[in-house]
């Protein structure tokens, strides 16, 4: 297990491997929202968890297809299907792999994207923290969807058309918290609803996407 | 360790493909299935290997003792020769991989990318994958692609090594490898009836 | 002999042959006495006026948009365990209907909503379920669509569908949690003190019959259509093999 979370981490980091372009698509989502509402740094400020959340969940899903479909193609998948460790680990590991790759970097660089949109003084540590504890079930849902549509040449929207709609719960509770964050209220509330949805997705999701892996490599 | 096959039956998209296919392999023996394109062999192949359940039939042997080869090597080209054998070493539960790469006649290119490799030097690189799994039944589907001669004559070398210590192949190719001592079998008389699919979901008689 | 037997697809195709006749016209019969009975023939609301009647449209489209719902995750689960083709068939045949429900459930909700709430569309939590419901519709038919295999299709949506309904379910509280809504409370309820009067009552009672009927109806029809173009595609094989 070890072993392939290394694996995918090196193929991540190495060349062609797509590491940053999330963070990238992050910023031109950030930076493209002011142009789309004007200047307003009050509006700004006021639409900011939402932005930062949303901008977080698409720059996420961006990357979702990777997880298997590379995999998929050069033979790897059969191999690792047939290797001494659970699919079940295998899409667990590879959930976790692709959160350390995008879901990590997301949630250290949120802050940063929320001064560029004026996101009010008390709202940082609730998106941090939202995120860091929201990121990890967008990377397990993210997982299962890539897992149902592995097996399809162009599943790029269909996967994005399947996963979004999963999303919504995280992306609720993700954004509610910082903005009870952004008001100064206290916002456990949100945030423990939302841990409990990433421990339930890591929980139960793996063992959905492997029984769709098993039918995709059929 | 014994690969017995009885009775099986496999599908591919839907479709039975092969009915009644059964043999008995011994440690140390090979068999080499034979028909032509379409006839079912990649697909029986990885049903042995245990990627798709069989329609009918039994496998009486783990899939945990099976490693599978097949057209796709399952390299990653950003990672260099060693570290992708290393990987499935490691997956395995093995340290070694100093043997693999000597069989394979691929020490010297051990530092160097995967994407760097020419077609056979993958191929070969893939089928090393096979010694540092440690599995005793090799599945090979045309493990020979893309290899040249010298190549051929040093994977047959690695195989009759393997059925030495122990260890059964079965392969499908089309080129002679030289291996006397390996079973044929003709896939042909195992073709499914045309019907077999349809009894099975019993669309074919649904009528009004 | 055990209620499995109608899984057989001959089985299913003889026994649902006569019925689907039956339930058409039942389904017809209750649909116009149902409408015509509240659309004409019930007194204004004294407070909502004539808007009230699309209750007779709107509720039992947003009831069955549910069940279907509902029924095709039993019939997923019955595919997943029991491996009853006519049963992964049957719930791919009422992605469709329960997807036009929702529809209906979301116009109907749309027209009421304009002279009561004064705009077309509020981002109520239940009627944002039910655009969350319809998304989940399109995203397990499109996968249906996308995948070539019949058996493999059917695996993969049933999984989608078990998956879907858990958090189908977490979406609605969530929702809840995001907008505490101005929708009204549950028009027809055995505990609820405050129930709409038998007036409005009995003709509803009707037309839900007929929804009820006309979904029946219409899985049934779509089921057989499923199972001869699965009996077209066994007997291609059977040429293309021979």
């Amino acid at each position: 297990m070890n072993a392939l979370l290394l694996r995918d981490l090196k193929l991540a980091i190495r060349a062609g491997g797509g590491f940053g372009l999330a963070l990238a698509f992050f910023l031109i989502v950030v930076t493209l929202v002011p142009f789309g509402v004007g200047p307003d740094t009050a509006l700004l400020s006021r639409i900011a968890p939402g932005i930062l959340w949303l901008g977080a969940l698409l720059a996420c899903l961006l990357s979702l297809d990777r997880i298997f479909a590379l995999d998929r193609e050069d033979g790897s998948l059969d191999l690792l299907a047939t290797a001494p460790i659970p699919l079940e680990g295998v899409v667990a590991v590879k959930a976790l792999a692709h959160w350390l790759t995008t879901g990590l970097p997301l949630t250290l660089a949120a802050p940063g994207f929320g001064l560029l949109l004026n996101l009010a003084p008390g709202a940082y540590l609730w998106l941090t923290l939202g995120l860091a504890l929201g990121t990890p079930a967008l990377s397990v849902i993210g997982a299962f969807g890539a897992a149902l549509t592995v097996g399809l040449k162009r599943g790029g929207l269909l996967l994005s058309l399947l996963v979004l709609p999963l999303y919504m719960p995280t992306l609720i509770f993700g954004a509610e918290a910082t903005r009870r964050g952004a008001e100064g209220i206290a916002a456990s509330t949100p945030l423990a609803l939302l841990a409990a949805i990433s421990l339930f997705a890591v929980a139960l999701l793996p063992f959905a996407a492997a029984a769709a892996l098993r039918v995709n490599l059929r | 360790m014994e690969l017995k096959v009885s009775g099986l039956a496999c599908a591919r998209g839907g479709a039975i493909l092969l009915e009644g296919v059964s043999f008995a392999l011994a440690p140390g023996q090979a068999l080499v299935l034979r028909g032509p394109n379409g006839s079912g062999k990649t697909t029986l192949l990885r049903t042995l290997a245990g990627l798709q359940p069989p329609v009918a039939g039994e496998i009486a042997v783990a899939p945990e003792s099976m490693a599978y080869a097949a057209h796709a090597d399952g390299l990653k080209p950003t990672l260099t020769v060693a570290e992708n054998l290393a990987f499935w070493a490691a997956l395995h539960g093995r340290r070694s991989m100093a043997t693999a790469l000597e069989a394979f006649e691929l020490t010297e290119l051990a530092g160097r990318m995967a994407q760097n490799l020419s077609a056979g030097q993958k191929r070969r690189l893939g089928l090393a994958r096979l010694l540092v799994t440690g599995r005793p039944i090799w599945i090979l589907d045309e493990p020979t692609v893309s290899l040249d001669a010298t190549a051929v004559a040093l994977f047959a070398r690695t195989v009759r090594a393997h059925l030495a210590e122990g260890g059964i192949a079965v392969l499908a190719t089309h080129i002679d490898l030289g291996l006397p001592e390996a079973e044929t079998l003709d896939l042909m008389p195992f073709r499914a009836r045309p019907a077999a699919g349809a009894e099975r979901s019993g669309f074919d008689e649904a009528v009004e | 002999m055990s209620l499995w037997e109608y899984a057989n697809p001959r089985k299913f195709m003889a026994t649902t042959a006569p019925l689907v006749p039956v339930v058409s016209i039942l389904a017809g019969l209750c649909l116009a006495a149902g409408l015509v009975w509240g659309f004409f023939f019930t007194p204004d609301d004294f407070r909502q006026g004539s808007t009230v009647k699309i209750i007779y449209l709107h509720v039992p489209a947003a009831m069955m948009a549910i069940n279907a719902w509902a029924m095709m995750l039993v019939a997923s689960l019955i595919w997943l365990v029991r491996r009853h083709h006519v049963s992964a068939l049957a719930a791919k045949a009422a992605a469709p209907v329960g997807m036009t429900f929702t529809m209906i459930a979301l116009a109907t909700g749309a027209l009421w909503g304009q002279p009561m709430w004064g705009s077309w569309w509020e981002w109520d939590p239940r009627l944002t379920a039910f655009l969350v419901l319809f998304l989940f519709y399109l995203g397990y038919q499109a996968l249906w669509a996308a995948i070539e295999d019949p058996d493999s299709a059917a695996d993969l949506t049933s999984v989608l569908c078990l998956v879907g309904s858990v958090f189908a379910v977490i979406s609605r509280y969530a929702l809840l949690f995001w907008n505490q809504g101005l929708h009204q409370g549950a028009s027809l309820s055995m505990d609820a003190e405050e129930n709409v009067s038998d007036v409005f009552w009995l003709p509803l009672v009707v037309s839900i019959a007929g929804f009820v009927l006309l979904f029946v109806a219409l899985v049934l029809y779509r089921t057989r259509t499923e199972i001869r173009a699965r009996r077209l595609q066994a007997l291609e094989a059977r040429e293309r093999m021979a």
